[in-house]
């Protein structure tokens, strides 16, 4: 047998000798008790996506924990600095692809800010729509694998059967089911079509039995609830200090959200509540993210009761295209569309920060312009970047088959925690 | 910060805690922003955190290429109780880019400072674990300077790997 060639990226030196992260010396354990290093993932299904995670192992136990990430960095902040504005849009809504509304709503809103316009009642509606629907959307994922991971197989299934309605909603809406680019600066990018309300409207109205189909399923199974209760609690304090937000927070009793708190986007205008836990721990997590859903649906038929009449979109030509007729009789909207389209719009020189309630967590964009049509910074901050951080508190001292559960639980998105 | 005087008076009280700490304020779109001295963060964002902004939302890196001083970090603080929000500003030069980390104050800017260093070579002195975090650990330039190349890259498969010489030596 030939031998086989080691090669690593430094050379002489080993994998284990390069994660210098890895130290055991600050663990204290019996003599007797030997440690032991355990790689989990990048490849991994219970990881979501491509997290790797170095665990450090007393027995059974989990001791330390570092996440190292990074797998599906693509560099899409570096990308939108040579892209005009409009053109950012789809690509930081594939940063957290399940979330994608609300990645363009942030970037929108920070550019809006910079623009200082004002967007149209019915679109801001439209967003709440959609952003809510999308809510309903990621958190029924996260109910569906976070499921299978508990092994709880038909709550996935329904899970996804459930987001599919969602999904045909955006399909009709907007074109496609997924990072459908239907945000615009100023405002959304069509109207909704004939149907879509009365369709919207028989998925609101038979979301809660769905709700309860699921609650049936998981409130009574012994194995979900003794795997959830009391496990991976983590204190308000040590989560407000590793700046976590969402719903981990407030499963530990603070009632922070962005829609109450700073209402964005005439969030103030709808009746809703915030659903908060007792003590922090999986049990509360998921309830915490169960009556988010339902809270809503409630926004959703309000929205729908009270969508105002109007433009969908600014009627300032400088930043939101002519309509489609009108390019046939008039030079100006030509021109508009003309300049729109190939350059782009500017953006006065400017710094701002636009923070917005994803579903899990702040979701910050930062925009810079120096002038120009393209960007000179975007900067997501990500919810999952941050929150992930939380994970070692979470799960320091557990059993490795409670760490599985905790991780569904702390709901990461690889793509908005990479980039 | 709600309106510009009030923002002038935390500036104020910043300078008689410490004369050279605040280079410069500004009130854009209805918030406001402070510039600080780069080695006068760790107080002054101890103070501010005493002032109520007890939450680190973000920090963020930038490169005002070609202004001087070229990098910039901003740390975006959050008062929950006023529900009020304050930027921090600083600019460091490329050749010293130096800045006190904040991780004993705020354990959340741990991920967020090494995204800063990764992507702008920012020097976090006094980070726990100073290390790129998106980028591999072999990674050479800091990507998100203005002056790095977009796409001067070969993307490596299976088949090219052995034709593209030197990816694996430092």
């Amino acid at each position: 047998m030939s031998e086989v060639q080691q090669r690593s990226a430094i050379p002489g030196m080993t994998y284990r000798q390069m994660e210098s992260s890895v130290e055991l010396d600050h663990i204290p354990h019996p003599e007797h008790e030997e440690l032991l290093t355990l790689n989990l993932g990048p490849h991994h299904p219970a990881t979501h996506g491509v997290l790797r995670l170095i665990t450090t192992l007393e027995g059974e136990v989990v001791r330390d924990i570092k996440p190292v990430i990074g797998y599906v960095h693509t560099g899409i902040e570096k990308n939108c600095e040579d892209k005009a504005y409009w053109k950012v849009i789809p690509l930081v809504e594939r940063m957290d692809y399940l979330s994608y509304y609300f990645n363009a709503m942030a970037f929108c809103g920070a550019v809006e800010t910079l623009l200082d316009i004002d967007v149209p009642p019915r679109a801001q509606y439209l967003r709440v729509i959609h952003m809510e629907l999308n809510r309903i959307a990621s958190h029924l994922l996260w109910l569906a694998t976070g499921g299978l991971d508990l092994g709880a197989m038909s709550v996935f299934w329904y899970g996804w059967r459930d987001r599919d309605l969602i999904l045909d909603l955006f399909e009709m809406s907007s074109g496609q089911r997924m990072h459908p680019r239907y945000f615009q600066v100023g405002g959304v990018a069509e109207d909704i079509p004939e149907g879509f309300e009365a369709k919207c409207r028989a998925f609101t109205a038979q979301f809660p039995a769905r709700i309860g189909q699921f609650e049936e399923l998981i409130d009574r199974n012994q194995i979900v609830l003794e795997r959830l209760r009391g496990v991976a609690a983590v204190d308000e304090r040590t989560l407000l200090e590793l700046g976590v937000t969402g719903p981990l927070l407030r499963a530990a009793g603070n009632p922070w959200d962005l829609r109450k708190a700073e209402p964005y986007c005439s969030y103030e205008q709808f009746d809703f509540k915030i659903p908060v836990g007792t003590v922090g721990d999986n049990y509360d997590r998921y309830r915490v993210r169960m009556a988010e859903m339902l809270e809503s649906c409630r926004i959703i038929e309000q929205a729908l009761d009270g969508l105002p009449e109007g433009a969908y979109i600014t009627d300032n030509r400088k930043y939101a295209l002519p309509p489609r007729h009108e390019l046939a009789t008039s030079m100006e909207a030509l021109i508009h569309h003309f300049k729109l389209v190939t350059e782009g719009f500017r953006v006065p020189p400017g710094e701002a920060y636009y923070p917005i309630e994803s579903p899990r967590g702040e979701l910050g964009c930062f925009v810079r312009s120096d002038g120009s049509s393209k960007p000179a910074r975007v900067h997501m901050r990500d919810p999952s970047f941050v929150n992930l951080q939380a994970f070692k508190p979470m799960v320091q001292d557990l059993y490795i088959a409670d760490l599985i559960a905790a991780l569904a639980m702390l709901d990461p998105i690889l793509g908005g925690i990479d980039r | 910060v709600p309106d510009a005087t009030g923002l002038e008076l935390l500036a104020g009280e910043l300078r008689d805690a410490d004369p050279e700490a605040v280079v410069g304020t500004l009130h854009f779109r209805g918030k406001g922003a402070i510039d600080v001295a780069p080695s006068r963060i760790r107080p002054t964002l101890r103070f501010l955190k005493e002032r109520g902004f007890r939450f680190l939302a973000s920090v963020h890196g930038l490169d005002y290429y070609p202004e001087e001083p070229r990098l910039g970090v901003q740390y975006e603080l959050l008062d929950m109780r006023q529900v009020d929000r304050l930027t921090v500003r600083l600019r460091v030069p490329t050749d010293a880019p130096e800045v006190e980390s904040v991780t004993p104050d705020w354990p959340t800017a741990d991920h967020q400072e090494r995204e800063v260093y990764d992507m702008f070579g920012v020097i976090f002195d006094e980070h726990p674990d100073l290390r790129r975090i998106l980028m591999p650990e072999d990674y050479e330039g800091h990507p998100q300077r203005r002056d790095f190349p977009m796409g001067g890259e070969a993307v490596l498969f299976t088949h090219n790997e052995p034709h593209l010489p030197g990816w694996w030596q430092p």
